[in-house]
């Protein structure tokens, strides 16, 4: 039974800014229901009583203390920046709406 | 393009109407460094000066939880009676924009650390309205953009934009109410009178500059409107980033009047986001809402859960202040104070330092005479606000209790007052420095006293014969003498023992 439509996959290949072709889709959408497929066996073992595993480690509350520590300067931050303007990261027209 | 905008007449839309408001505040906490790296949390600066590769998003960076800031999250909870996580994980909420350099913010999903709390707010006419909060929420705020090339600076028509991330990774707290129902024509009043609660409770925590102009508070407020009867709510849109009080209560206000133009005319609100325009006080169209399913909310992996233990919750609870409604209506009872009287102390400013001082010993007539008076003229001499007065309730109530024990006079507690708004130092080192102790020795005080008596021999015969005010003049010269440190009570029944002796 099918987990993941076609549909779904081109929604998906959106919101993740990837281009796939019309026969990609089908192909993507075959693969990715193996996937979850697989995934779902999972759920087969899980009791009510194991809860989901988020992180391999043990580990809970690591905090830093709030003290302030050397920054980039302004040069070294943008020094990777395909454009740069003013001081600012320069990128190209924004569509859609401002956050 | 402009198009006209119908609008139904107010009163009408609450006569057909009931609104359901939903609001959103975000608020920027005052720590030291950001949220996940140890960049500086400062406003302004120049661009991309505060900024690491953690916050820059850069690969191989990681980050690490500033404890400072989940002693704040929790710290709110508890002001606002939530339910503190037990347990709770950050989460990506994954979009592409590029105010976010990580393409994912780093936010709280399905476990808020706070929950299940409330708010009571109080109205301009006393009335108390309970605002349940459904959650609040760690996250971290995004960078600034600068849209280059439109007409209006605004992102339409724009060129390109320019990004500064110096804010981006700032820790944030989201605090989202429960659905507002049942307020009708009051939901504008009731939308500003929370986020005015909600702003004097985080000031008096110390936990964010609480600044709407400079966005460290802002609030998104969710508007639906259903039929009078109904008890489905109605499809909702979601103004952004209101950013004064007054406009939180004039967008909503507008919503109620758009929305039930469309609704009337048989049309459909479209789920979305809208903008406040502060010049004309509308709202416009924005994007149209993602669902939560488009983020792709998945647990942070770099993160690892927080746990706070019950000891903590129980410790931070200890540092709640007094709330400041809470202490208002103390303080009402305690003094006696008419509603009225109460907010034109509020308004003033007065009622928190009058408060403070009465909490630092000092009796609460005296706190407020100080305050409301003498201090008050010294504010609108200097042009400045009472609470930025060069002096702290506790050297007033210091004051206070100088004057109390007649270790000075009221006269000379003004100079000292002066010595201190002066930059003279606390109270105690202006009397020393300027020599304005009250007299209370009684032996320096018999000097002066036989000193005038001798000097005016036909006076003291006066007294001696039974005409006892005429020590006033005896009073007068060794007041004189003292240069008015003295107590003058007290040199009147010394001069008696005098002459009768």
């Amino acid at each position: 039974m099918s987990n993941i439509s076609r549909d779904e996959v081109a929604h998906l290949a959106k919101l993740a800014r990837l281009a796939v072709t019309e026969k990609e889709l089908d192909v993507f959408a075959g693969q990715l229901d193996q996937i979850l497929d697989a995934v779902a066996k999972v759920g087969e073992v899980a009791a009510d009583d194991i809860p989901p595993t988020s992180h391999a480690v043990p580990l809970t509350n690591v905090f830093r203390a709030d003290e302030i520590r050397p920054s980039l300067s302004q040069e070294q931050a943008l020094s990777g920046a395909p454009a740069a303007e003013e001081g600012r990261f320069r990128v190209p027209r924004i569509l859609g709406e401002e956050q | 393009m402009t198009a006209v905008v119908d609008l139904m007449d107010y009163a009408e839309v609450v006569e057909r109407y009931d609104p359901v408001l939903g609001l959103e505040v975000h608020v920027e906490l005052s720590t030291k460094t950001k949220m996940f790296c140890g960049c500086p949390n400062l406003f302004g600066g120049e661009p991309n000066t505060h900024v690491c590769p953690t916050c820059l998003g850069l690969p191989g960076a990681l980050p690490v939880v500033n404890g400072k800031a989940v002693e704040s999250a929790i710290r709110i909870g508890l002001a606002l009676n939530c339910e503190i996580a037990e347990w709770c994980r950050f989460a990506r909420k994954n979009y592409f924009y590029p105010d976010m350099p990580k393409n994912f913010q780093t936010s709280q999903y399905d476990e808020p650390i706070a929950f299940n709390g409330h708010l009571d707010v109080v109205l301009d006419d006393g009335e108390v309205v309970r605002v349940d909060i459904e959650r609040a929420h760690m996250e971290e705020d995004t960078g600034k953009s600068l849209h280059v090339g439109g007409a209006t600076g605004r992102i339409h028509g724009a060129e390109h934009s320019l990004l500064d991330y110096n804010r981006a990774g700032v820790p944030l707290i989201e605090i989202v109410t429960k659905p507002i129902a049942g307020m009708g024509e009051r939901a504008p009043e009731v939308a500003r009178a929370y986020v005015t609660a909600l702003r004097d409770l985080l000031r008096a925590m110390d936990v964010s500059d609480v600044r709407m102009d400079q966005g460290s508070l802002r609030c998104d407020a969710n508007v639906s409107l259903m039929p009078k009867g109904a008890s489905e709510f109605g499809t909702r849109t979601e103004t952004k980033n209101v950013n004064s009080l007054r406009s939180v209560e004039r967008a909503v206000r507008y919503e109620m009047t758009r929305q039930a133009a469309v609704l009337a005319s048989g049309g459909t609100v479209t789920q979305e986001t809208r903008h406040f325009q502060e010049a004309d006080g509308s709202t416009s169209s924005g994007r149209t809402k993602e669902t939560a399913e488009d983020y792709r909310y998945f647990p942070e992996p770099d993160l690892v859960p927080i746990a706070p233990t019950r000891e903590w919750v129980d410790e931070l609870r200890t540092t709640i202040p007094e709330l400041p409604w809470e202490r208002r209506k103390r303080i009402q009872a305690e003094w006696n104070l008419t509603d009225e009287e109460l907010r034109d102390l509020v308004n003033t400013g007065a009622a928190d330092l009058v408060a403070a001082t009465v909490d630092a010993g000092a009796e609460p007539g005296e706190a407020r005479s100080w305050w409301v008076q003498y201090l008050t003229q010294q504010a609108n001499a200097r042009e400045v606000e009472l609470a930025d007065l060069p002096i702290t309730p506790a050297q007033v109530a210091r004051v206070i209790e100088l004057v109390k024990s007649g270790e000075l006079t009221n006269k000379l507690a003004r100079e000292v007052v002066q010595g201190v708004l002066a930059g003279e130092g606390e109270p105690d080192e202006v009397v020393d420095k300027r020599g304005l102790k009250v007299v209370s020795d009684d032996s320096a005080l018999l000097t002066a006293v036989d000193e005038a008596l001798a000097a005016q021999p036909d006076v003291a015969e006066k007294i001696r014969g039974g005409k006892v005010q005429a020590a006033g003049a005896i009073v007068g010269a060794v007041m004189k003498a003292t240069k008015g440190q003295a107590d003058a009570k007290r040199v009147r029944e010394l001069i008696l023992e005098r002459v009768g002796s």
